[in-house]
């Protein structure tokens, strides 16, 4: 009997609005030393299938209506609290998407490694405070904290991301559990430093017979570190197989589909750039902030760097991708291009016309030129203001319209962008993740601008839905005879969209060239560690990739 | 932190300046003053008496010397209560003030967090219903109605605890304290729910869980720091209100506090007692929200280091 043993397990949340059957018969096992990856898409019930072994679902809404789970031969659905408290942390533990909020910032990191060590359910295997401080120095120096010893008394904010994770992957192995649920522990990081995360998870897993559970919607990922691989859509099982199977084998349409739908190769339509004068010209741009970061940071009134010296220019007509991880500075510029942020030297013209120092006033005319998309249209859209008004506002804004055909131009970016006419008088929220982009970009389109910067704009969405935006966004451009500069940190989505493509490192343009020019032939080390950072979706060569 | 401490103390001095200077036209440009009152004086006697007072000068020039005593600590004297000064007054009504403004934030804290967190706990449930409905009561209920119920019932009817008093009899402290407290307590504990409500909702909540961490240790050692970050931000406010003195309370239960003084200075139009009681109060508020700032900042150690590089 394999170590857990899930059975016909159905969760239903019980609403205002009804049942929703967010998982609904659904079976698998694990056994130690083997990896399970569940896959995808948000509202799969991936997470909630997981966080029901743990009893950490909300409850209510949550029921659980039928199933077993078993253990080691226990049912961890119908078990005490008393005896839950065992499983938590001690046989199975979890770790979580996002590090940053998953750690407790108002306690050290060191002080909550070391709880279920002093805490332990079991009084007989209890620690004294410094027996678990040791093991736990020790633990954070496996999975490569640097200095550990120094670090035990920091806060969670005083990490980077991928040092974050690496602690909360400390905290969750610090009892040596037998099963490993990984809830997407690499969905916020930058991608060469997912690649050291899913190593380190790899290598613990092997050195502790492990078995893991890990959740994720990147195929990529999972092609590369999974033995089997279940694919979940809206609560059910759509198939269960082998990692191979599931990759070269499947009969299932929605596998197809998600298979299908991962960016891959090059961009397929022509490159429209022209020749002559730039559209856009950037040179020896420096956006400079105060940097806050620590005392002594703002003590000696240090200052970040975030873009740092960079000159580029954009044809019209091109697609021109922006590639760069966190903090590399690939937002600013794109901020700075648009006057949103204050730049602290340098240049921005727009077709010729120098645009960087002009008041708010005067630079009216040209927002009706430029635009922008941003990346989580949830948050970047008025919550009070219907598409309508939405749609509206920088029409009758820029005199574009009038009374008498706003309602016309309205509906005509509604089809623009593929929305349904009759949706024009809801509310952001009324929307799924997608139509809430497609309202986003319905609004930069409005001005019938020239130039697009689209900043990360389908990071937030999942993959089935990110193809159809790309793929709509490719469509406005030669449409609307757009130029567009693409920001992402996702290389496959900037290969398959844009004509040629930057790559920003602290600041700096470190190297530039045509997109699959650029992916044959990098020049630079970093360029070339990124490149190789991106996993495959495709288990017989992502293997290939990481064991070189 | 000190440095945040000492610009906030010099942004403090505009914000005096304009009450003082506010405070003083208003009660100047209020008819009457201080010595018409309902018996004919003798108008040699009153314009004796303003000489005295200096209110024969024009007023930009008592304006100014006014600000030269503040400056110096110095209220002035009491127009009605001859031969006192206003920080003579203010010093004799503080400490009954105080020490009852100490046991009513106890009072509130005391029951205010803990209904606030029992019904945080869970949610949407009686043992969240109850608790904020009784605080929702304590909020809508005067302290002059509150007050002469809990004597009716306590002191007269059972006979538990004296009706009124300062230190005279064991226990005359309690009640006051408590009639005092109650509406403090009622907004705390829908500050400290509130706060509790988002901080279980956290993923580090969840986390905690994860661990295998018991209830009480997830409350306490995970929540309750961070759910208590609305409650502090009430809490300098909420104190320097209290050290002003209440007037309803303090005449119930016959308290020889400040509050009494702001109701007399004003029907006395005693320039001075109205202008000092309004200083020292203004200063107050602004000295106990520097405080809670302080204590929210030292309470989140991310702000803690940021403050910490002013200094």
């Amino acid at each position: 009997m394999a170590l857990l043993d899930v059975n016909g397990l159905k969760i239903y949340f019980h609403t205002r609005d009804g049942v929703v059957k967010a998982v609904d018969d659904v079976s698998f096992s694990v056994d130690s030393g083997e990896t399970l990856a569940i896959v995808g898409e948000s509202g799969s019930g991936k997470s909630v299938t997981c966080y029901s072994l743990l009893d950490l679902l909300p409850k209510p809404p949550a029921k659980i209506e039928a199933g077993t789970a078993m253990f080691d031969g226990e049912d961890l659905l119908t078990c005490s609290p008393e005896r839950m408290k065992q499983f938590r942390g001690n046989d199975i533990a979890v770790i979580f998407q996002d590090p940053m909020t998953s750690l407790n910032p108002f306690i050290t990191i060191g002080e909550q490694l070391i709880e279920p060590l002093i805490y332990h359910p079991d009084k007989a295997r209890r620690l004294t405070r410094d027996a678990a401080t040791k093991r736990a120095i020790e633990l954070l120096d496996e999975v490569g904290i640097v200095n550990a010893n120094a670090r035990f008394n920091c806060y969670a904010h005083e990490f980077s991301g991928g040092m974050r994770q690496r602690v909360m992957i400390a905290m969750a192995l610090i009892n040596e559990p037998r099963l490993l649920i990984c809830d997407e522990p690499t969905t916020a990081l930058d991608v060469t430093i997912q690649a050291q995360i899913l190593e380190l998870i790899k290598q613990l897993q092997q050195s502790r017979d492990m078995a893991v559970i890990f959740i994720s919607h990147d195929l990529g990922v999972v092609a590369g570190i999974a033995d089997n691989v279940i694919v979940m859509c809206e609560g059910t099982v759509r198939e269960a197989a082998d990692t191979e199977s599931v990759f070269y084998r499947t009969k299932d349409s929605y596998t197809k589909r998600l298979l299908a739908a991962i960016p891959e190769g090059a961009k397929t339509m022509a490159n429209r750039a022209e020749v002559g004068q730039p559209l856009i010209e950037v040179s020896h741009l420096k956006t400079y902030f105060k940097d806050y970061s620590s005392p002594a940071a703002r003590a000696e009134k240090r200052q970040v760097k975030a873009v740092d010296d960079v000159s580029l220019s954009i044809q019209r007509g091109e697609i021109l991708g922006l590639v760069g991880e966190s903090g590399s500075g690939k937002s600013t510029i794109g901020r700075s291009i648009m006057q949103l942020v204050p730049i602290t030297s340098g240049s921005v013209s727009f077709n010729g016309t120098p645009i960087s120092g002009l008041s708010s006033s005067q630079l009216v005319p040209w927002r009706q030129r430029m635009q922008m998309i941003f990346q989580d249209p949830y948050a970047s859209l008025n919550p009070r203001m219907t598409v309508y008004q939405t749609l509206a506002e920088p029409l009758l804004y820029h005199g574009l319209a009038n009374s008498s055909n706003i309602n016309q131009q309205v509906q005509q970016l509604m089809d623009d962008v593929g929305l349904a006419r009759a949706s024009m008088r809801k509310y952001p929220h009324e929307f799924s993740g997608g139509q809430r982009q497609r309202i986003a970009i319905g609004r930069a389109i409005a001005t019938k601008p020239e130039l697009i910067i689209a900043d990360e704009p389908v990071s937030a969405l999942d993959v089935t839905i990110q193809a159809q935006v790309l793929d709509l966004i490719l469509d406005l451009v030669e449409r609307h005879n757009l130029t567009m500069m693409f920001i992402s940190h996702d290389l496959s989505v900037v290969r398959y969209i844009s004509d040629r493509v930057l790559v920003m490192h602290h600041g700096v343009l470190i190297e530039q060239g045509d997109t699959e020019q650029l992916w044959a032939n990098p020049e630079q080390e970093y360029t070339k560690n990124l490149l190789k950072a991106i996993p495959l979706a495709d288990p017989r060569s992502e293997r290939a990739r990481l064991s070189s | 932190m000190l440095r945040f401490a000492f610009n906030r103390l010099l942004q403090a001095i505009p914000v005096l300046l304009i009450v003082i200077s506010a405070t003083f036209f208003l009660v100047h440009s209020a008819p009457g003053g201080p010595f018409s009152a309902d018996k004919a004086v003798p108008p040699e006697v009153i314009r004796a008496l303003e000489a005295q007072y200096n209110l024969d000068q024009p007023l930009w020039q008592q304006y100014i010397s006014y600000l030269g005593d503040v400056l110096q600590g110095d209220l002035g004297p009491s127009f009605k209560y001859s031969g006192r000064t206003v920080n003579e007054l203010i010093a004799a009504g503080l400490p009954a003030t105080a020490e009852l403004a100490m046991y009513a934030m106890l009072v509130a804290l005391i029951i205010g967090i803990s209904a606030g967190v029992l019904a945080a706990m869970r949610p949407n449930t009686m043992q969240d219903y109850l608790p904020m409905s009784a605080a929702m009561l304590g909020i809508c209920m005067p302290s002059f109605l509150l007050g002469p119920i809990l004597v009716l019932v306590f002191g007269i009817h059972l006979e538990w605890l004296p009706v009124s008093g300062w230190g005279d009899i064991p226990g005359d402290k309690i009640l006051p304290a408590i009639t005092l407290g109650t509406g403090y307590a009622a907004y705390i504990a829908r500050l400290s729910r509130g706060g509790m409500l988002e901080v279980l909702s956290q993923d580090y909540i969840r986390t905690a869980r994860a661990k295998g961490l018991s209830e009480p240790l997830i409350i306490f050692k995970h929540a309750l720091r961070g759910g208590l970050i609305p409650v502090v931000a009430f809490l300098g406010p909420a104190f320097a209100g209290l050290l002003g003195g209440s007037f309803v309370v303090e005449t119930i239960f016959q308290i020889p506090g400040l509050g009494r003084f702001y109701v007399q200075a004003a029907f006395n139009r005693d320039y001075t007692m109205i202008l000092g009681m309004t200083v020292f109060f203004a200063t107050l508020i602004i000295l106990f929200n520097l405080l809670s700032d302080m204590l929210a900042l030292w309470l989140n150690p991310k702000l803690r280091q940021q403050a910490g590089g002013d200094s």
